[in-house]
């Protein structure tokens, strides 16, 4: 990809107007689109002639258009461990990814359980411009599993929280549970549970299996995590609510939330990056890069995990970014933190895993990555068409590129990448958030200035 | 007696054939009963692995001279691995097994017989053995060959044949009590260079 | 080997070679001067995270006899955190140059990441990491049953492997690092490895192991083991439902004098009775199992110094991280041939 300015101006943040030029649109045919004032103002051959003459125009041939990613689950680290992340740094890495759109996990510190932390996180992502940044509710107070947090005062303050979730924690008491699915409703939010009964889990250090036998390290069993998807099925089909599932593991998972869909219940399921590449036989080296939860399962798991993203019983890819400051990896196995990270490597594994497999095509890939996780989220103008009149979130991929995962070059704090060393394909050229390029030329370019409006409070950041 | 060089570039040259070795060992054998005024008291220990061959060969040439002497009864192993002063720079070796005498070495007249002495240093590994398994009245040496070259103060007391050599060459002592050399046991003492 | 982390990636030629230099360190135990110079000027640290005066002596003894300079470093109860604890440790005995780190730890693989994390150049000794593996009471265990299995034979012990032993390895494997490491040892040097305990004490997974598994300790005896190996039962696995009482315990899984009776009634005179301490009598075993003729628990205790010696020795000298016998240079002739100790090696 090259960029070119004409006219003789420079590609400066003041740019309004980009003419991309045979961008393949969702790996179809190829098409020139114009993006003017944070749309997506012309998708054609006549999309050339409608630039003005001050437009930078980016050669996009052999690269795929596709419409900004969107990650229902990202661990951002601010309020409280800024060591290890912070929503700028995040964002930045995020951008980098392919993301237009990130959901920060409410296990901060203070916990985001309250309309003003969500609020301040919200706000620190406006500030940073990279991305849409929107808070994750914690469904219990302090994520402690016992009260209900205030869910409505989240929905409706300015970060309009839709997605409520302990993550990191299982919502495990059936009637707290219960309680959160039908209360979201009365605002169209959505309780994404992080599946894991953790009496069967005390202790748990991976997959409880042939290799957690050998290795003596305490077992996390499937069935920790599918009684609980099994149950909570049950309960949003009781009470009528809308449940996403996070980062599903497991193939007995992938059959339970298979007969729930069947049976119209109306779930949604999420699988990592990680957990459609790599299995618990890397665990063997003991090294707590692979230490994650749910933990690395068998390559049964990755093959069911796989076809069920393909076949739709899995809606989305969702990062689970966990970065961590390198202390909490470089100790014992059973000592070091749950967590890898993800934003920048998500679209190069998916496309490994899923695209050169044949078991997804880019449309495909735009519907796992983008167009369900917006729904989910409620985000409208994210995971949207590469039309005319559309908001301009898309990015443009390179997906004969290859690389070797190198973390410490990643925009990211964490360095806590299982990737770390293997070639991927795919390579993010270009990513236009509302319209602005926050990455050219496949590094970060500049942050999306903030309507001014947005600051103050009038109107929402990515209105318009 | 030259053989031809063979494929890797190694030549070979024999410096005692069969008959050469016995011969040197017999003489050997009087010596030891000489320097002994007989065989009372004698314990022939050899150095692993081709000094122990040697010591029973000598042990029956002794017995056949003083028919009182039974073989076994005065021949044993003395492993000296772990004294070596080069554990730290060579690849791990591991140790073979020391057996003494029933009589053991106390005042004895332990005879220590090795092949080939070059540095010294495996003798010197020897002494420092036997000392830490007992007090002989004396020690005294037996090689099949001296090629020079010594490190350390230290001289043989009975030698088979003194071989002038160059360092770069080496000495392969091969006996049919280990050595099997295209399928049949052999005994030569060989020099190779390497052209 | 440049270190010992487990038997599960140990060969059978080292394994055999381990034995074998253990054999002739065994030797040396007998002698009036139990000690050779090999490690002279080497220092080896043992590392205990975890309480074991058995093990630490067991170590200080071979290291010693060995003559290197031991440090003990009991990190447990001092002022070493948690997290950042193998770390700072690992790099304090580097910067006080330990040839080899003998680590006891409670967490499984902590040796491995030792050996891996390149905090530290010294040879790293698994002396029992949690629930993982203890390669050493294997190894000492092993050295124990080829003595006895060689001993039927009349054949001597060096060389010699488990071919056609069968092994009963009876109690708590799912938490045994010691049970682990047998299984993997005793089945590479060639015996059957036979496991009875109560379902809810062997791992999910432990099928995919070489091991036949009975639920029922008489069906595993009928089976006629040339040993029987009982596990410890740790105190808190007692009171953690993993069976309704130490008495029905007891009763189901110990080796009591009914059993020990047993065996004399199938014939079974040959049959050892192992144990790697230390036994809760009355519990997994009877005193009467444990004090029998049978019994091999103190030749484990002596034999283990004898193993610990070679294991030390095999890790220090030599310059090599290769199996030298893979690629040997060529030894001028005033050099004994490094083979390992073979029954040619023997002298009668």
């Amino acid at each position: 990809m090259t960029t070119d300015t004409t006219a003789g101006s420079t590609a400066t943040p003041s740019a309004t107007e980009y003419l991309i030029l045979g961008a393949s649109i969702l790996g179809g045919d190829a098409a020139d689109l114009l993006i003017r004032d944070g749309l997506i103002a012309v998708v054609g051959p006549e999309a050339a002639d409608a630039a003005s003459r001050g437009a930078v125009t980016i050669d996009a041939e052999g690269l795929v258009a596709l419409p900004g990613m969107v990650d229902l689950h990202t661990h951002l680290r601010e309020p409280g461990r800024e060591d290890a992340e912070t929503v700028e740094t995040g964002s930045r890495a995020a951008a980098l990814g392919g993301f237009t759109a990130i959901h920060a996990m409410a296990n901060s510190s203070p916990v985001a359980d309250t309309a003003g932390v969500v609020e301040q996180v919200y706000r620190l992502g406006l500030a940073s411009g990279w991305v849409e940044v929107r808070p994750v509710g914690a469904v219990t107070v302090g994520l402690g599993g016992q009260r209900l947090a205030e869910l409505g005062a989240m929905a409706e303050s300015r970060a309009s929280v839709r997605v409520f979730s302990d993550d990191g924690i299982c919502v495990h008491d059936p009637v707290l549970m219960r309680r959160a699915l039908e209360y979201v409703k009365a605002f169209d939010g959505v309780i994404a549970q992080h599946a894991q009964e953790p009496r069967l889990t005390e202790g748990a250090q991976m997959n409880e299996g042939e290799v957690s036998a050998v290795l003596g390290l305490t077992g996390w069993p499937a069935v920790a995590e599918e009684s609980i998807i099994a149950r909570d099925v049950l309960l949003a089909q009781h009470v009528g609510s809308r449940l996403h599932v996070c980062h599903v593991s497991t193939a007995g998972s992938v059959e339970i939330i298979r007969w729930a869909k069947a049976r119209g219940i109306d779930v949604t399921a999420e699988v990592t990056p990680h957990h459609l590449l790599l299995t618990d036989e890397l665990v063997r080296s003991y090294d707590p890069v692979y230490k994650v939860n749910p933990p690395l399962r068998t390559s049964d798991d990755v093959h069911a995990l796989r076809a069920a993203l393909a076949d739709g019983t899995i809606d989305v890819v969702g990062t689970d970014h966990a970065p961590h400051p390198s202390e909490h990896k470089e100790c014992e196995w059973a000592q070091a933190a749950m967590g890898m990270t993800g934003l920048e490597t998500a679209l190069s594994v998916v496309q490994h895993a899923m695209v050169e497999t044949g078991l997804l095509d880019w449309e495909g890939f735009a519907r796992v990555t983008s167009v369900a996780p917006a729904r989910i989220g409620r985000l409208e103008h994210q995971g949207r068409p590469l039309a005319a009149g559309e908001p301009a979130n898309l990015i443009l991929v390179d997906p004969a590129a290859r690389w070797t995962v190198d973390p410490s070059t990643m925009a990211t704090k964490g360095r806590n990448s299982p990737f770390r060393g293997l070639e991927l394909p795919g390579s993010v050229r270009a990513t236009f958030y509302a319209g602005h390029p926050t990455v050219l030329e496949g590094r970060l370019a500049t942050p999306r200035q903030a309507p001014a409006a947005s600051m103050t409070g009038e109107a929402p950041a990515w209105n318009i | 007696m030259t053989v031809p060089a063979s494929k890797s570039g190694i030549h070979k040259r024999v410096v005692l054939a069969e008959a050469d070795i016995d011969r040197a060992l017999t003489r050997i054998a009087h010596e030891i009963l000489e320097a002994n005024r007989g065989s009372r008291d004698l314990v022939l220990l050899g150095i692993p692995r081709r000094g122990f061959p040697l010591a029973q060969r000598l042990a029956q040439k002794i017995s056949a001279v003083d028919p009182a002497v039974d073989p076994d009864l005065i021949t044993g192993q003395l492993d000296v691995t772990m004294y070596r002063d080069d554990l730290r720079r060579n690849p791990t070796r591991s140790p073979l097994a020391t057996q003494l005498p029933p009589s053991g070495i106390d005042d004895k007249v332990v005879v220590l017989v090795d092949d080939v002495l070059y540095s010294g240093r495996t003798i010197r590994a020897a002494l420092d053995a036997l000392a830490d398994l007992g007090r002989p009245r004396i020690v005294r040496l037996a090689v099949l060959v001296d090629r020079g070259h010594r490190e350390l103060p230290i001289r043989a007391d009975h030698v088979g044949k003194n071989l002038p050599t160059s360092s770069r060459e080496r000495v392969r002592v091969h006996l049919a009590e280990i050595d099997l050399i295209g399928g049949s046991a052999v005994n030569e003492v060989v020099i190779e260079d390497r052209l | 080997m440049k270190h010992l982390l487990s038997t599960q990636d140990l060969s059978a030629r080292n394994a055999l070679r381990l034995l074998n230099v253990a054999e002739e360190m065994a030797a040396v135990g007998q002698r009036e001067i139990k000690k050779l110079p090999a490690l002279r000027g080497r220092t080896v640290v043992n590392l205990f995270f975890e309480d074991s005066t058995r093990t630490r002596i067991s170590f200080e003894a071979a290291a010693k006899r060995l003559s290197a300079d031991v440090i003990n470093f009991a990190a447990k109860g001092s002022s070493v955190s948690k997290g950042e604890s193998l770390k700072d440790t690992a790099q304090t005995l580097e910067a006080m140059s330990a040839d080899a780190v003998v680590i006891r730890h409670p967490a499984s693989g902590a040796p491995a990441r030792l050996a891996a994390s390149g905090w530290i150049d010294a040879a790293v000794v698994n002396a029992g990491d949690g629930t993982h593996e203890h390669p050493t009471q294997a190894l000492l265990d092993a050295f124990t049953l080829r003595r006895h299995w060689a001993k039927l034979d009349g054949t001597p012990s060096a060389g010699t492997t488990l071919a056609g032993m069968k092994v009963l390895i009876v109690g708590d494997v799912l938490h045994s690092r010691v049970a682990r490491s047998n299984v993997w040892l005793l089945t590479t040097l060639g015996a059957e490895v036979l496991l009875a305990g109560p379902p809810t004490l062997l791992p999910v997974g432990v099928g995919a192991w070489p091991c036949t598994v009975y639920y029922n300790l008489d069906d595993a005896l009928a089976q006629r083991p040339d040993a029987v190996m009982m596990l410890r039962l740790q105190a808190e696995r007692m009171n953690a439902a993993f069976f309704p009482s130490t008495r029905e315990y007891s009763r189901r899984w110990g080796f009591d004098d009914g059993r020990l009776a047993l065996l004399d009634t199938m014939g079974l005179d040959d049959t050892v009775i192992m144990h790697p301490g230390p036994m809760n009598r009355g519990l997994e075993i009877s005193s009467a199992a444990a004090d029998s003729p049978r019994s091999t628990v103190l030749a484990q205790v002596r034999n283990g110094v004898s193993v610990r010696m070679a294991a030390l020795y095999l890790l220090l000298s030599g310059d090599s991280q290769d199996d030298p016998q893979d690629d040997q240079p060529e030894n001028q002739a005033d050099q004994p041939d490094q083979l390992a100790t073979t029954p040619e090696g023997r002298t009668p």
